[in-house]
């Protein structure tokens, strides 16, 4: 290590030292957590409602059917009730994950969570 | 009638630029087997190489240097002309011209480590800007950022530690 140090010129130490204090200055962006994740609910594909993740929430849409029932909680939504016949959106439960979708098919509604660009179903690189 | 035939005589130039290139080629595929925690986060070892050209041939053969193993690497991976064809290729100019610059910095301050700093910056500058603008078209992305730049501040120091040393067991055996 001692042999390596020798290496460094005042300026070299200078740039670290520089480079270091921006990378450290970085590091609150990592764990924001990217951009304001949130529920989009939408009714035959067009948005009808886009709630923060950030406080709790509770509102009705009227689709095809009737009205479905969206919950939003820190952190998470679901489906709370659907006039559908199946009621899959309502059994999906609790969406957290971005990119999660719950749809109520019958009702022409869908909720859906946006969050990172960092979640991929799969990545090649 | 005479039979078409072309010959193309390789200079001096340009088979010592053929000789780093294979050598930086050569780190490039040994850095893809390393596996890494984050996509896209590699040591960059080949970028040694790019340092230790700039610094005995000038910027002219780094760029040679550097492209060649950027083209050449990536047909030996199967990633040409794929995303992270790209992102190498916009990182490596990025550094290159970065490198451009940081050369005229006063040698009696600055050595191969402030180069190879300023070029690692550079180099997920030019990436983050193509994946910004092409491949994930999200400001989500900016999470990532710091992990990189985290990388890029090991990563520069050390291969700019490694450029300095080669160059001074170079200079050695000269003598």
């Amino acid at each position: 290590m001692e042999s390596f140090l020798r290496f460094m010129k005042p300026g070299d130490w200078a740039v670290l030292l520089a480079l270091a204090a921006a990378t450290a200055a970085l590091a609150p962006v990592a764990f924001r957590g990217g951009a304001a994740e949130k529920a989009v609910v939408r009714r035959d594909g067009i948005i009808v409602a886009e709630l923060p993740l950030t406080r709790a929430a509770r509102i009705e849409v009227p689709g095809a059917l009737g009205v479905s029932v969206i919950e939003v909680q820190p952190g998470r939504a679901r489906v709370a009730s659907d006039p559908g016949p199946r009621q899959y959106c309502v059994r999906q439960g609790w969406l957290s994950q971005p990119n999660a979708v719950a749809i109520c098919a019958p009702n022409h509604v869908s909720l859906s969570i946006a969050g990172r660009a960092s979640s991929h179903d799969s990545l090649s690189y | 009638m005479r039979a078409a035939h072309i010959e193309l005589t390789p200079t001096e130039d340009d088979r010592r630029i053929a000789r780093y290139a294979a050598a930086a080629i050569a780190l490039s595929v040994v850095e893809a087997a390393i596996p890494m925690p984050l996509p896209g986060v590699k040591p960059g070892l080949a970028n040694i190489i790019t340092l230790v050209v700039l610094a005995r041939y000038g910027w002219r053969d780094a760029v040679w240097v550097s492209l060649l193993r950027v083209v050449a690497g990536s047909l030996l991976l199967g990633q040409f002309l794929a995303p992270g064809f790209f992102l190498s290729l916009a990182g490596a100019l990025a550094s290159l011209a970065a490198l451009g610059l940081a050369m005229h910095l006063p040698a009696r301050w600055f050595g191969p480590v402030s180069q190879s700093l300023v070029a690692a910056f550079a180099h997920i500058a030019g990436q983050l800007a193509v994946a910004r603008l092409w491949l994930v078209p999200h400001d989500g992305l900016i999470a990532i950022v710091p992990f990189f730049a985290l990388a890029a501040l090991l990563f520069g120091l050390a291969n700019g530690l490694a450029a300095a040393k080669l160059l001074e067991d170079a200079g050695r055996t000269r003598q």
